[in-house]
């Protein structure tokens, strides 16, 4: 078998002592930094992002993948305890997660969203195996029009799963792609948008925008509601579920995996759309269905074991096509180009053991994650209890810090600060940052990719209907569109992301 | 005479747009824009640049027929403290070094906050962190900043702290 020849390759390199180490200590930061309040998996990654540049490029992955499961878990355990989930994807774990906890039951939610996110990460890997070489044969067919319209596909996907109003996340969208544009055009090397400074000639950078959205920004906005938090942390004991709470959440597990899956792989959302499309079809097909909001283990079981699936797939276009599905998997790419990896489908058949290195170290990370977890709760729980006015200063000068290790610049720690005004304007009028980084990082490769198909189509831009694989992309794309520009449909979307 | 926008959130939204999009436009008029075959440095960003006035419009007038909440009072005092906080961190850090730059940064940052009191407590804290950042950022990974910047490169002879 292949895949299981190919799942040892990777773990013989994950499983190296220094690999193990560098696991360990990305799901231990990511956990730290993920279970503060209000910092998401894409603002942690961020933050931890210059702390991987000084390893191997395969150490850096391994650590950096820890991180993302550890912040992601970290977010679930804030939900429960604390009713703040610090990213989209676990505001439905908090629905039910934060009742169990009121009702003195912290322990069990939190042993059964690790237990569910576990299995979820089982399966995934093993999914993310046996399909990304799929893709990855597929895409080395992929041509510049094809990959443009996978691209269009990635945005529209993430209108249609971004949150809010549809021509905000298109508006975001567009306004990223202009900023990506920002800097030495590569075809003409003219200077764009860069306002005669050399510091922009080379764009800017991702992390710097990330950070100024999702740190600065976020800080600015979260001082706002100074006093008003619920914080469940008294207790937490009795974390081993009942044989009961074992029974009850089986089948939701699974259908919240294969649903998480199913849908992971979907550019533009994947984990904030399966944790909440788990939650709404488990409580309609679970016999204790009258029980949601009031704390069912089924609605922390669900959401959790989907949105861990839907995480880890969104691996697989990263992997394989070199193509960011949310922005964790855009901060993910700028490390690897960082590393002097390009992503793509070559990155498979010319680095296999960075490539299944990466793929095993999920699941190990995974393990790890239920291994620490449950143990070191006393840390984490201490962690939700520094007060927010202690911890922002230290989250702005680490965020300060860390972008301007970036390229030893202060210029960067004043762009910074642009984005983080930027960040908090754009929260008060309910624009949604998210949209606005993909198009970001997307914006140079799409041009790049435009460019080339017209250039070998002479121009003509039917090439992008005539050739197969492009036409059919660009078909999803138009239905998806057309599917959330029906009244009906917008109504359940909007319903779907209310149960929040 | 009452507004007659009903939703503010979509009326800013639209201005930001338009704003960026007309900035785009006017930056980008000098680049070359080629062809469909051959694109020049300017055919990309003017197609963007368009698209995003045109939606910045379609949002301006949906603010005139759409209800929208109102926008939730912008907290001036905080947004100013929190990023001069990092203006000042770039300001200072050639000049007065990392432990004068991440004193400031801390403590006009801190200020945003309601509940913050200076007390010994947060002394502590402050210092254990500017020491953490030395130790650990500055001389464990590395990251060139100098301890002490070039104000006080006359009177300190000591190499450790450059």
């Amino acid at each position: 078998m292949d895949i299981l020849a190919n799942l040892w390759l990777g773990l013989s390199v994950a499983a190296t002592p220094i690999n193990l180490w560098w696991c360990l200590v990305g799901c231990f930061l990511g956990t730290a930094i993920g279970v503060l309040p209000g910092l998401g998996p894409a603002a942690t990654i961020a933050m931890l992002l210059p702390a991987t540049f000084g390893l191997p490029p395969v150490s850096a992955l391994i650590m950096l993948a820890g991180i993302f499961y550890g912040a992601q878990y970290g977010g679930s355990t804030t939900a429960i305890l604390v009713n703040l989930p610090g990213e989209t994807s676990s505001v439905v774990t908090a629905l039910d997660g934060h009742q169990m906890a009121r009702q003195g039951k912290a322990g069990r939610a939190l042993a059964v969203a690790a237990i569910a996110s576990f299995f979820a990460g089982t399966v995934c890997t093993f999914l993310i195996a046996l399909f990304a070489p799929m893709l990855a044969a597929l895409a080395l067919n992929f041509g510049p029009a094809e990959y443009f319209s996978l691209m269009v596909l990635g945005l529209i996907a993430s209108i249609v799963l971004a949150n809010g109003s549809i021509l905000h996340a298109v508006g975001m969208i567009i306004l990223g792609l202009l900023l990506g544009l920002v800097g030495t055009d590569v075809n003409s090397n003219a200077q764009r948008f860069a306002f005669g400074l050399p510091q922009l000639a080379d764009g800017i950078g991702f992390v710097i925008v990330a950070m100024g959205m999702f740190g600065v920004g976020e800080i600015i906005a979260n001082l706002e509601g100074e006093g008003t938090r619920d914080i469940m942390v008294k207790e937490v004991k009795g974390l081993w579920p009942t044989r009961e709470d074992f029974r009850r959440m089986i089948a939701p597990t699974l259908r919240g995996t294969a649903l998480g899956s199913l849908l992971g792989i979907l550019p533009g959302g994947g984990a904030t759309l399966a944790s909440f499309g788990a939650y709404a079809l488990e409580k309609r097909v679970s016999p204790n269905g009258h029980e949601f909001g009031k704390g069912a283990i089924e609605g922390v079981a669900a959401p959790e074991s989907a949105n861990n699936a839907g995480a880890q797939m969104s691996f697989i276009p990263m992997l394989t096509l070199g193509i960011p599905a949310n922005p964790v998997m855009a901060l993910m790419i700028g490390a690897m180009i960082i590393q002097g990896v390009q992503p793509g489908p070559s990155v498979m058949t010319e680095q296999p053991a960075l490539f299944w290195g990466v793929i095993a170290s999920m699941w190990i990370g995974n393990l790890m994650l239920l291994v620490l977890n449950l143990p070191l709760i006393g840390i984490w729980v201490k962690m939700i209890s520094v007060p927010y006015h202690l911890l922002y200063p230290m989250i702005l000068v680490f965020c300060a810090i860390g972008v301007f290790s970036l390229s030893n610049a202060t210029f960067d720690v004043y762009l910074m600060a642009v984005f983080g005004f930027l960040g908090y304007v754009f929260k008060k009028i309910d624009c949604e940052p998210a949209p606005m980084l993909l198009g970001f990082i997307l914006g140079p490769m799409m041009e790049e990719y435009l460019r080339r198909a017209l250039l070998l189509a002479k121009g003509d831009a039917t090439v992008f209907v005539t050739r197969p694989i492009s036409a059919v992309m660009l078909a999803m794309a138009a239905c998806l569109l057309a599917l959330v520009l029906l009244p009906s449909f917008g109504k359940t979307r909007e319903e779907a992301f209310k149960e929040g | 005479m009452r507004s007659r926008i009903t939703s503010p959130k979509d009326f800013w939204a639209g201005l930001v747009y338009i704003l960026f999009g007309a900035a785009a436009l006017w930056l980008a008029k000098d680049y070359r824009v080629g062809t469909a075959a051959r694109m020049g440095p300017g055919y990309f960003p003017l197609v963007l640049a368009a698209l995003l006035v045109l939606i910045g419009i379609a949002s301006l007038l949906r603010s005139f027929v759409a209800k929208g909440d109102p926008i939730s009072e912008i907290m001036w005092k905080p947004m100013a403290l929190i990023l001069a906080a990092n203006v000042l961190f770039a300001v200072l850090l050639p000049r007065a070094g990392a432990v004068m730059a991440l004193l400031a940064l801390c403590l006009v940052s801190a200020a945003a906050s309601k509940e913050f009191r200076f007390d010994w407590k947060a002394t502590l804290g402050l210092v254990g962190l500017i020491g953490f950042c030395v130790l650990v950022f500055v001389k464990g990974l590395g990251v060139p900043m100098p301890i002490l910047g070039s104000w006080f490169e006359p009177y300190v002879s000591v190499p450790w702290l450059r």
